[in-house]
């Protein structure tokens, strides 16, 4: 029972999280700052959540690339 | 919002996805059985039906701003994985999907599989394949479905695109008895990355609180502007990819990454 419900929270961390979950975290965490900017400071801050977006995805490609080469396929 | 661009995008989602099982569901109707391949088939598709069925309507129920909040930020959690995968494939970091490729791993797989009956089916084998093929593929067509409309309160427009997608990819496959190779799967692939990103940061934001500029019509900007950013990491990374290659190819980051695959 616990192996079954171990592989199904597996495979939808897998599904949803995938391969980088500080990817994840930092999103989750701009949306926490963007909601406490607009609810709290009145900020409206559409401008956070694509910012950090793309910080995210470059932070992981970068990491995914460090010291590695390609398949030469591209 | 026009439902157009809610359907063109779970249109082309969902074919990129029906794509690769239509592979897999090759794979094991031509090398091992139909019978039991339509079996496993018929079986994947009435689990996914009963998901959209149970969590179409019961996600409604929340209210829009918690809804966008959650299902936004899943969507754009989603979206990145797709984007840095098609993206390190763009770059050559990571080998490009090739359905011609993975048919034949399948078929080796399937010619090798001893032949056994269960519970009432003749091949279990090719059941199997085929109910796991479709189900996995399935699972990101539905999560892609529930996202898309219930954020939009359109799951109708959501289910139409999709059942399109299934429908023009399944006729084909019929008629030319092989998998879509031709189709250009890893410029979709990015493309999906594209709107899933864009509109799972549009949404999430939107259910943080934000007020965009222009409405709906943010999207308009947001789109292009993910697509020409995300196209520009590609063509950083590719730059020394060039160099690289004059040196000799070497071993990718990795060919197998992720459940589904995507």
């Amino acid at each position: 029972m616990m192996r079954a419900l171990k592989s199904f929270g597996a495979f939808w961390y897998d599904f949803v999280i995938g391969d980088d979950w500080q990817v994840a975290a930092l999103l989750v965490a701009a949306l926490a700052v963007t909601a406490l900017l607009v609810h709290l400071a009145g900020v409206n801050a559409w401008w956070l959540l694509p910012v950090c977006a793309f910080a995210a995805l470059a932070w992981s490609l970068r990491r995914a690339t460090a010291g590695k080469s390609t398949t030469g396929k591209s | 919002m026009n439902a157009l661009p809610l359907v063109l995008t779970v249109f082309v989602a969902c074919a990129v996805e029906a794509i690769e099982a239509l592979t897999i569901v090759l794979a094991a109707g031509l090398t091992r059985q139909w019978r039991s391949t339509f079996q496993g088939m018929a079986a994947a598709l009435i689990v996914l039906a009963a998901i959209v069925g149970v969590l179409g309507p019961t996600v409604t129920l929340l209210p829009l701003t918690a809804l966008r909040l959650v299902i936004g930020a899943l969507l754009a959690i989603f979206g990145l994985q797709w984007l840095r995968k098609a993206i390190l494939r763009a770059a050559g970091y990571k080998a490009l999907h090739d359905e011609a490729s993975a048919y034949l791993r399948e078929v080796a797989a399937a010619q090798a599989a001893p032949a056994s009956s269960r519970r009432g089916i003749s091949d279990w084998y090719a059941f199997t394949l085929a109910f796991k093929g479709v189900l996995l593929e399935g699972l990101e067509v539905v999560f892609i479905v529930i996202t898309f409309g219930d954020n939009q309160r359109d799951l109708g427009a959501a289910v139409v695109g999709a059942a399109i997608a299934v429908v023009v990819v399944a006729a084909t496959g019929v008629a030319v008895r092989a998998p879509l190779a031709k189709v250009p799967e890893n410029a979709l692939k990015f493309l999906v990355g594209i709107m899933l990103t864009s509109f799972g940061t549009f949404w999430g934001a939107e259910g943080a609180g934000v007020k965009w500029p222009g409405n709906d019509a943010a999207l308009l900007v947001l789109v292009p502007v993910v697509a020409v950013i995300s196209l520009g990491y590609a063509a950083c990374l590719r730059r020394p990819h060039r160099a690289d290659t004059a040196a000799g190819p070497q071993a990718p980051v990795s060919q197998a990454e992720g459940v589904s695959g995507l």
